[in-house]
């Protein structure tokens, strides 16, 4: 069967809005981590650069998943991959 | 319709080709993030030079520019140190050599260059370094015997997967910072592209978050994983 691009474009437009969906889980990881670290200040503001610095490395990992979903969008939306 | 998605022609945040030739029969395409990074190599050996020179004449009571430098050493020697613990004195040149030059390359964008850390071509082989590290140092102080005890290691039966989990490291390290300093480069582009009339002053607090903070996490994060997992490979002994 023969597509024409400008379907082919449109599907990787939707395939791209689809693939950023994967924000969702680390937006929630993200918010969990730093509920977390706001509470182990509340208990113990002494550490509250240590507590920081562990929780700005931890969400930066946990950022990781969803910039995997960032790339494929942006990989279809201007690499275009799936044009013949 | 061959351009594509973007309606707006001016929004550029695009690898470009400056000059080719031709070599082997392959040609090859000299681009942008050769440029920046040139203009970055360029800048840090500048820096390095009025350094030494400043280092050669040091007095006892730092000031100005000594003082800076040594503040800026000080810092990165107490990062690797926290990070490393004992064998933090092999690593403290090249963990801090990475450090700048990562921060240097993704802050480039404030100064109109395109970040030469938002191209996969120089962020894999950041991560392809850290992958021989952590390699040899396993082989070097685990010896043969660790490292294939290392790989079967609740069962033989896991070994595919570990070796999975190994190859995994620096591709997830170098997309990581590529992605990061990527998505900073992309929102500046639509910014300035697509709101190019009102875009007057404002960007500016976008730039201290995208180039700024994101840059130096992102920059934190890289060194960070890099100790950890040398660490890991060496062991505790």
């Amino acid at each position: 069967m023969e597509f024409n691009e400008n379907f082919i474009l449109g599907c990787s437009a939707i395939g791209a809005g689809l693939a950023v969906i994967a924000g969702i889980g680390p937006g929630i990881g993200q918010g969990i981590a730093a509920g977390h670290a706001a509470a182990a200040v509340g208990r113990n503001p002494g550490a509250k650069g240590d507590v920081t610095s562990t929780m700005l490395l931890g969400q930066a990992v946990a950022e990781t998943t969803g910039l995997y979903g960032l790339l494929i969008a942006m990989l279809l939306l201007f690499v275009k991959p799936l044009l013949p | 319709m061959r351009q594509g998605i973007l309606l707006s022609a001016d929004i550029d945040f695009m690898i470009h080709g400056v000059f080719s030739y031709e070599i082997f029969g392959q040609t090859v395409w000299i681009t942008t993030t050769h440029i920046c990074l040139l203009i970055v190599v360029l800048a840090l050996i500048g820096i390095a030079f009025a350094i030494s020179r400043v280092m050669k004449k040091a007095t006892e009571v730092p000031g100005g520019f000594q003082n800076a430098a040594e503040i800026i050493v000080d810092l990165l020697d107490g990062v690797v140190k926290g990070g490393m613990g004992k064998s933090a004195y092999k690593f403290m040149n090249y963990i801090g050599t990475v450090f700048i030059f990562i921060l240097i390359c993704n802050i480039s964008g404030l100064f109109g260059l395109r970040p030469p850390t938002a191209d996969y071509g120089v962020t894999l082989p950041l991560g392809l370094i850290t992958f021989v590290l952590i390699h040899f140092n396993k082989f070097k102080h685990q010896k043969v015997s660790g490292v294939i005890k290392g790989l079967c290691d609740p069962w033989p039966i896991w070994a595919p997967i570990n070796i999975i989990g190994d190859i995994a490291v620096p591709i997830s390290l170098s997309l990581r910072l590529f992605a990061n300093v990527l998505s900073g480069t992309v929102m500046m582009a639509l910014v300035y592209g697509l709101l190019s009339v009102i875009a007057i002053g404002w960007p500016a607090a976008l730039h201290v978050y995208f180039d700024l903070f994101s840059g130096a996490i992102q920059t934190y994060v890289f060194c960070m994983l890099t100790m950890t997992y040398i660490s890991d490979a060496i062991g505790d002994k």
